[in-house]
């Protein structure tokens, strides 16, 4: 190693209690309702649910973007809510995978996930829900994969073959590796809508 | 994370009006909002650029695209244009990420995507792109996924990005505009070698923002593809990369493109293949003779020479999968 690290410089005082940090207001509709806060900015979506609104159907996994844990839909389109500031994403439209069903009548992937015993920690679920939500209305819209047969082919329809499903769905981790029955649950799903 | 303060521009002026003072701006946020969260850098201002349009894709005429710099990852590699004219550029977007960072991610932010380097991304280690003059701890540390083209004792980090692979192989253009007024850089020439000074990586001026990136034109009959070989099928980084596109006519090459990924301080521009390519046979022997020219500039160390071996495989794989290509239509 060429040098040893220098210290690191000394953490400002948590800008909280010097009540020092302009918040922004933000305005998040989340699983149909619309909620209002008052936010530091560097919040981010994944706190806001979970920490200011008590969502805690969203889960934080690794909060660095690589485990797909905290995936929601915004605006009908899956991301990472760890890596998105609430303050940037004022006006959208949120679902956890706690507004796509409920208990006593679950979605039809939650369903499936059930049926095909796709979890065994339970942890990374509510995530593969919400991006198997998206990506099933991404291969719907035609949207091509790394394992598409031809990426010029722009009219066919997508077949979301098991190696589809386990491609669109790899930024998604499952450290129990329930993978085998969470491609066959996501499988089952995109067979009964289409 | 350091606090900041969070504004929004409106439109592409008011951006550059609140640029400078400390002001980074804000994309899709998915490698800046991690750098902020982890202390590799920090900003007195935020400013959210993702509400000043610049997210369409537009067809120039004689074929190429102009690509607004917030276009998002994923829909510019469903765009039906630039799959049908630009293979090799919707491939390379498919084989980054995952499918919710592609929805993040824009086609400005890729470019200005930061290195993976392990050393960068530890605020315990020198690193001097981070620290500047703090040297480079992958000389001697982890260095599996060290650079071999264009290698400085300075900084042994790789671009990170897939997409600009392509970019760099098809001659693509960036449109800024800053405080100096608009600018096209070619982006061949948008990045610093580490010998030039790794703290920065593109020779962007402070304040000036990515407004569109174009892409010009393939000869018609060109093939292009991107192959990408990673430890994992999918979501991991590259370890190398090729992007190549090939008009071949009566058996020899008349035009070839090559980029390399995974292998260099900036997004590399394989261009003693290319040269030793064109006017040639199309044919394996001809391949493998272009390819060991470039490889032959290669400075692999320690930890990371069997780069080489599968630079040289990945890369003849793909220029005789589109010689067949162009030979079966």
């Amino acid at each position: 190693m060429a040098t040893p690290a220098a210290p690191l410089p000394p953490r400002p005082a948590h800008p909280g209690a010097a009540g020092r940090v302009e918040t922004v207001p933000v305005r998040l509709r989340v699983d149909g309702v619309d909620r209002e806060l008052d936010l530091d900015p560097r919040v981010s979506v994944l706190d806001a649910l979970r920490d200011r609104l008590g969502v805690t159907s969203v889960k934080k996994g690794c909060d660095h973007g690589q485990c797909g844990a905290c995936t929601v839909l915004a605006d009908g389109r899956r991301i990472l809510s760890c890596l998105a500031l609430a303050a940037s994403y004022d006006g959208a439209e949120v679902t956890t995978s706690a507004g796509l069903g409920a208990p006593d009548r679950l979605g039809d992937l939650q369903e499936a996930f059930v049926a095909r015993d796709a979890l065994q920690c339970g942890y990374c679920t509510p995530g593969q829900i919400c991006s198997a939500e998206g990506m099933l209305a991404e291969a719907r819209a035609g949207m091509p994969s790394h394992v598409s047969p031809d990426v010029r082919d722009v009219d066919s329809p997508v077949e979301l073959t098991d190696d589809e499903i386990r491609e669109r769905m790899s930024g998604n981790l499952c450290r129990c590796g329930a993978y085998v029955n969470i491609v066959a649950a996501i499988g089952d799903v995109a067979r009964a809508r289409s | 994370m350091r606090p900041f303060v969070y504004e929004r521009a409106t439109d592409v002026a008011d951006a550059l009006d609140r640029a400078g003072d400390g002001a980074v701006f804000l994309a899709g946020g998915t490698n800046l909002v991690d750098h902020l969260r982890l202390g590799v850098r920090s900003a007195e201002r935020l400013v959210d650029i993702t509400r000043i349009g610049l997210d369409e894709v537009e067809e120039l005429p004689g074929g190429g695209l102009r690509v607004g710099a917030l276009v998002r990852n994923s829909d510019l590699a469903a765009h039906p244009a630039l799959r049908r004219g630009f293979p090799v550029v919707a491939q390379a977007l498919l084989a980054g990420a995952s499918g919710q960072l592609r929805n993040m991610a824009t086609t400005g932010g890729n470019l200005l995507q930061r290195t993976r380097c392990v050393y960068f991304q530890d605020v315990t280690m020198p690193c001097t792109k981070r620290d500047p003059g703090s040297g480079c701890s992958a000389l001697e540390g982890y260095a599996a996924g060290n650079a071999i083209f264009e290698t400085s004792p300075r900084c042994m980090a790789v671009h990170p990005s897939d997409l600009c692979v392509a970019l760099v192989a098809l001659d693509a253009v960036v449109r800024t505009t800053g405080p100096a007024g608009d600018r096209e850089i070619p982006m061949t020439e948008l990045y610093r070698r580490a010998e030039d000074g790794p703290e920065t990586d593109t020779h962007l001026v402070p304040g000036e923002l990515i407004t569109h990136v174009d892409l010009p034109p393939l000869a018609p009959g060109t093939r292009s593809a991107y192959r990408k070989v990673r430890e994992r099928a999918s979501y991991a980084f590259a370890l190398v990369s090729v992007a190549a596109a090939l008009d071949v006519v009566d058996g020899r090459v008349r035009d070839a493109r090559l980029g390399f990924g995974g292998v260099c301080h900036r997004p590399f521009r394989a261009r003693r293949a290319e040269e030793a390519l064109v006017g040639g046979p199309a044919d394996a022997a001809a391949f493998a003779a272009a390819i060991d020219a470039e490889l032959a500039h290669a400075r692999p160390g320690r930890d990371n020479a069997a780069k080489v071996p599968i630079l040289r495989n990945t890369a003849l794989a793909v220029l005789a999968g589109l010689a067949d290509e162009g030979a079966r239509s």
